[in-house]
């Protein structure tokens, strides 16, 4: 406690957030610019400043100062507001997201539902700002946003129940509260135990920030931008600030879950110091991944997109809580976990390969030419 | 035990008032900052530079309300899933087997949007 008053205490920890979070973009978005000209053998942002570090400083600088449209047929209040409907939840998040065991703003007991609970609320905002814009694009790139983001949703959800589930605490297993949840993993990470949860989490995560496998809802080349594109000036720099900062979370978040945390694998106490070290390295990794995803993948198909949600993640996800069940309920060693969530982890990513190859089948010119003359 | 809930969702309504605060400040910062000259071509909704056609809130296919529906299924099935999992060890055996049932009642409504063809997003 900061303070003893509960108001004053949670205003100047959230002040600290609320300082931190329009950084995230500014941060991020330079980091994913650079690493995109590495992957792609350009230099990516150089003249603003050393290495093009104050690029997105510049940016920011500019979108304030641009002028603010809407269009004349757009729905005021549901285009207004939309902005808000986004933004909110994500900073609500990070109300119960604990940094280090000491760093973190209050530590809710059920800390993994809230975040899983307030972060999907964003969806209405996507909906809103495609609808309220009286623009055809956006309204697709709505309809689109929320049928992906509700669809990944549920892996992504059944992925931290799965990690919930197996929680070691105090008086046995099953913990909703992420420092609980962080503490009990000790020196081995829940990665190692629940590889296939790892897998869906990371998975679902990449499409809830719709990155690049899963872009759809924003595709440049199909709907200019999705849901924004009658956003502009600093009120399109929200849907950024949104994105950005949901990506930090779900890294924050795999890292807490998953990685351990700021556990240190090889000691038994971590100081205070070396705890903020291996958060942040442990939070890197998994936007290096994001970052690294969005470079490497080509777009899918929004059929393509949905069946896999449905059809492999999805029975996958059940498929993991009934295993973690079963090894729970009969006492099984923990050995029996990993070797059971590996080997489905093996067959998911056996079943994603197959996908991938059959996705990218039809467009071959072989098919095509086919198709074209029978049509008469 | 009690003044520690009330301090925490102290803490989540301190946090959506200056979420709101956040995003608020920015869009009167930036109303300041920009210039405004109102004119009849910016307002109007954008359509790759032509004069748009139509009117654009019109009805979307029907496949976004099948997942819809089917998502409205299984996220109930989450908000059951969360509470099981955490209490579920000291009920026993019973409860363990009677969330398998569950998941398989749903998971045969799977199937059948599967064996529909919904899934497939025709």
């Amino acid at each position: 406690m900061i303070a003893d008053n509960p108001w004053v205490d949670a205003l100047l920890r959230l002040a600290v957030i609320a300082v931190l979070l329009p950084l995230t973009p500014i941060v991020l978005n330079y980091l994913e610019r650079k690493i995109f000209g590495r992957i792609q053998m350009r230099l990516g942002p150089m003249r603003v400043g050393p290495h093009g570090t104050l690029q997105t400083i510049a940016d920011t600088i500019k979108l304030l100062t641009k002028e603010d449209l809407r269009p004349s047929s757009a729905d005021r209040w549901t285009f207004e507001l939309a902005p808000y409907v986004v933004v909110v939840p994500v900073f609500l998040a990070f109300v119960t997201l604990p940094f280090t065991a000491d760093l973190f703003v209050r530590n809710l007991s059920m800390g993994l539902f809230f975040i899983v609970a307030v972060s999907s609320m964003s969806i209405v905002g996507f909906v809103m700002a495609g609808w309220g814009s009286d623009n055809k694009y956006a309204l697709l790139g709505g309809v689109r946003a929320a049928a992906q983001l509700i669809s990944y949703e549920i892996p992504l959800i059944l992925a931290v129940v799965a990690v919930a589930m197996i929680a070691h605490t105090g008086d046995g297993r099953g913990s909703l509260n992420l420092a609980e949840i962080v503490d009990g993993q000790g020196r081995v990470p829940y990665l190692v135990w629940q590889p296939l949860a790892f897998f869906l989490f990371a998975v679902a995560g990449l499409a809830e920030v719709y990155r690049q496998p899963f872009d759809i809802p924003v595709a440049e080349s199909e709907v200019v931008g999705g849901p924004f594109v009658e956003y502009s000036g600093i009120r399109w720099s929200m849907f950024q600030l949104a994105e950005y900062g949901t990506t930090f979370l779900l890294s924050v978040l795999g890292a807490l879950i998953f990685l351990g945390g700021w556990n240190w694998p090889l000691g038994n106490e971590a100081g205070a110091a070396l705890q903020v070290v291996l958060i942040v390295l442990k939070t890197s990794a998994f936007l290096l991944f994001f970052i690294w995803m969005r470079a490497a993948m080509p777009r899918l198909r929004i059929d393509q997109m949905m069946s896999f949600c449905w059809q492999v993640l999805l029975p996958f996800a059940f498929l993991q809580i009934i295993l973690n069940g079963l090894v729970l309920v009969y006492d099984w060693p923990d050995w029996t976990l990993g070797v059971l969530s590996g080997s489905a982890t093996l067959l998911a990513a056996y079943l994603t390969y197959r996908g991938a190859r059959q996705a990218a089948e039809p467009y071959s010119p072989r098919f095509t030419t086919v198709t074209y003359e029978r049509v008469s | 035990m009690i003044t520690d809930f009330f301090a925490d969702y102290v803490a989540v309504l301190v946090a959506a008032i200056l979420g709101f605060a956040l995003v608020g400040t920015a869009l009167i910062a930036n109303h300041i900052l920009s210039p405004h000259q109102e004119s009849r071509a910016k307002a109007l909704s954008y359509e790759c530079g032509m004069l748009p056609i139509g009117r654009s809130r019109t009805q979307v296919h029907v496949r976004y309300y099948l997942f819809a529906i089917l998502f409205l299924i299984f996220d109930v099935e989450a908000v059951f899933l969360f509470p099981w999992a955490v209490t579920f060890l000291g009920v026993g055996e019973a409860a363990f087997y009677e969330m398998v049932l569950f998941i398989i009642v749903l998971g045969f409504g799977l199937l059948y949007a599967w064996k529909k063809g919904v899934l497939n997003w025709r």
